[in-house]
């Protein structure tokens, strides 16, 4: 390399200022590895560092899988958050579309309750959720976990926006081929829609897979435990707190996610610009 | 192959009254194009044929059977758009399958892991294979099968597009202003190609278009449609030649027909520019509009004199716009030979022959003129 870059006082500035946003952002992480990274007497000792003088992560991560069922937590995450995802795309995808091109009466109203519900907060409707489910005899369950975020109406506004951009055309040579209503959804809407189906699932993932309000007050049953939960769970062991398996806990919980974004990086960024554009 | 039949097809959306009684029969085998202005209605007619939109009121009839309420697949159409509408997620190969597969195979054989395993499914993948690389062959599309449509051409889109039209072997094809997003070396390409396939598949085709050459081009009849109404149907030289209404004079032709303002007379003379044309009509004395296509004007000698404003050179052709008094835009005229074009700014006589002229009443329909027996041809020029 042979170019040498030069380097003004404003550009330099702003690499500065966003190096110290982004390390802001990044310290707890980094200190939550260095923390996993550390025996227990490092950890409580007075003096502050961030490289463990001795490197302790795989007798920590041990420990950790063998207090809790690490496994079984993350497995849980994985059933609730898959049927969650699943189940919002099967209803927000023929909402969407109904929504966006279908012509029937009372669909501005039906628009503007959508766009109402966006408003309302998940911890507003928490207690009528809660007793609802205890009526059904459905808490303490996977579908105490699931149910109540299948209808998304967040997804229903990101589908709906991306599918009125889709032409016409499309749809009406779909109905000349043959293909009924809900095949257009499905073979016709959903391909084409993979950018913003793709963005609304990380959205969705992410939030349920982090979620610890509802977990908390809908379970009992450590089986059912999502992986916030398992983490929290340690904290409340009898023994008190023991820092270096909480955290290697936490770094377990935290690396299906990490992987999945590196692995699919390209992807997630592409569908988030293609919606905003679009 | 089939007949089609509309009887007095109303719509409207709201308050806006788009078709406003149309009636009209296309014979099977023809090539009937739907032409106006943008906004005529024509389109709303074609969708009202596929069964996309419900009339108000009226009947749709295909091979003489009523098809309201029967659904657009049902209906045995094919229609190709303006944007192709390809699915853009299958390949080419798959996109003309599409009709086929739907036609032929049960939701159950379509599933895509489970329908594999249907013995059915397998012998009409098979069939429907055969017949996709057959259009694929007539169309030229054979090397691009496995293509996704975001990596073609535009044209070859378009033929992707017709293919998946002719796979199905409909009753008739509807094409909705299908050339109108190709540049225009294409569309004149794809006008051949198009009206090539018709005479192949001797079927009924509808075309909508806004551009009048197309319909001129390729139609056997042309159906002009303004305001909702269809003004004028009839094969392309007669409607050119012989417009009944003074939209369709205007609409059809490019460029435009001449408009001059005239007066009919008490003894049924026309004149215009404060000449006789040489034309009697039967009407009673009127204000009217002297219709001259530019290719009927003749340069060079004749009683009305204009000044050169403007010249465009075609090459083969060229087009001189006439600056004359007494009109607010210039007239055209057509030279054949473009070897001898006037000089910009230079005055030039111009005439017509009686039989050039089509004469339309102050509401803009035709009246009837014949050239005037013994007209005493003027020749006092007004100096200008």
């Amino acid at each position: 390399m042979s170019r040498t870059i030069k380097l003004g006082a404003w550009p330099l500035l702003r690499h500065v200022v966003l190096l110290a946003g982004a390390l802001v952002v990044l310290a707890p992480f980094i200190w939550m590895l260095s923390t996993a990274s550390k025996p227990a007497d490092e950890i409580y000792s007075s003096e502050l560092h961030l490289i463990p003088h001795h490197f302790a992560l795989w007798e920590n991560l041990r420990e950790a899988f063998a207090k809790a069922d690490l496994w079984r937590y993350l497995l849980n995450g994985l059933i609730v958050t898959v049927s969650i995802f699943a189940l919002q795309i099967l209803i927000a995808l023929p909402a969407a579309y109904a929504l966006a091109k279908l012509r029937f009466l009372g669909r501005g109203p039906l628009f503007a309750l959508v766009l109402f519900g966006i408003l309302i907060p998940p911890q507003a409707t928490a207690i009528p959720v809660f007793l609802l489910l205890h009526k059904l005899g459905a808490l303490d369950s996977y579908a105490a976990l699931v149910l109540p975020f299948t209808i998304s109406v967040f997804g229903i506004f990101l589908m709906r926006q991306f599918f009125k951009t889709v032409p016409d055309d499309l749809i009406d040579a779909a109905r000349m081929d043959g293909i009924s209503e809900f095949g257009i959804v499905w073979r016709v809407m959903l391909p084409t829609a993979i950018p913003a189906v793709t963005a609304f699932g990380i959205f969705s993932v992410v939030a349920h897979w982090n979620d610890y309000f509802w977990p908390l007050i809908v379970l009992n049953s450590p089986q059912y435990y999502t992986p916030p939960l398992a983490v929290a769970h340690f904290r409340n062991a009898e023994a008190g707190t023991n820092y270096g398996p909480l955290m290697a806990a936490a770094l377990v919980i935290i690396a299906p996610l990490v992987i999945a974004f590196l692995l699919a990086q390209r992807r997630f960024i592409e569908g988030i610009t293609l919606t905003g554009l679009k | 192959m089939a007949r089609i039949e509309l009887s007095a097809i109303r719509k409207s959306f709201d308050t806006t009254d788009v078709l406003r009684g149309v009636d009209l029969t296309i014979e099977d085998g023809e090539f009937v194009s739907l032409v106006g202005p943008s906004g005529c209605g024509k389109s709303t007619l074609l969708r009202i044929i596929a069964g996309l939109e419900q009339q108000g009121s009226g009947e749709v009839r295909i091979g003489g059977e009523p098809v309201d309420g029967v659904r657009p697949s049902q209906r045995n159409l094919a229609m190709v758009f303006q944007s192709y509408a390809l699915y853009p997620h299958l390949s080419v190969f798959d996109n003309i399958a599409v009709p086929l597969r739907m036609k032929r195979l049960t939701t159950l054989e379509r599933l895509p892991l489970l329908g594999r395993l249907l013995p059915n499914r397998y012998r009409v993948e098979r069939e429907i294979r055969q017949e996709v690389e057959h259009v694929a062959a007539q169309l030229e599309l054979s090397a691009f099968l496995g293509r996704k449509p975001g990596q073609l051409s535009g044209g070859q889109r378009q033929r992707v597009a017709v293919g998946r039209a002719i796979v199905r072997r409909p009753v008739a094809f509807l094409f909705d202003e299908p050339l109108s997003n190709l540049d225009a070396k294409l569309r004149v390409h794809m006008r051949a190609e198009i009206a090539q396939l018709h005479r192949r598949l001797q079927a009924t085709f509808i075309y909508v278009t806004h551009d009048q050459a197309e319909a001129m081009t390729m139609s056997g009849r042309i159906a002009v449609m303004i305001g909702g109404e269809l003004v004028q149907v009839g094969r392309p030289a007669e409607v050119y030649d012989n417009p009944r209404d003074i939209r369709v004079a205007e609409f059809v032709g490019s460029p435009k027909i001449n408009l001059l303002p005239g007066q009919i007379r008490s003894d049924g003379a026309v004149e215009t520019l404060g000449q006789r044309i040489g034309v009697a009509t039967k009407g009673i004395a009127q204000p009217c509009r002297v219709g001259v296509r530019p290719e009927r004007i003749q340069v060079g000698s004749g009683p009305f004199v204009g000044h050169v404003v403007h010249v465009e050179n075609m090459g083969a052709e060229a087009f001189v716009h006439l600056g004359v008094e007494g009109l607010a835009t210039p007239l055209l005229a057509r030279i054949g030979d473009v070897r001898e074009l006037p000089m910009l700014g230079s005055a030039l006589r111009f005439g017509f022959a009686p039989d050039a002229v089509r004469l339309f009443d102050a509401a803009g329909k035709r009246i009837e003129a014949h050239a005037a027996p013994a007209a005493v041809r003027t020749l006092e020029v007004a100096s200008v």
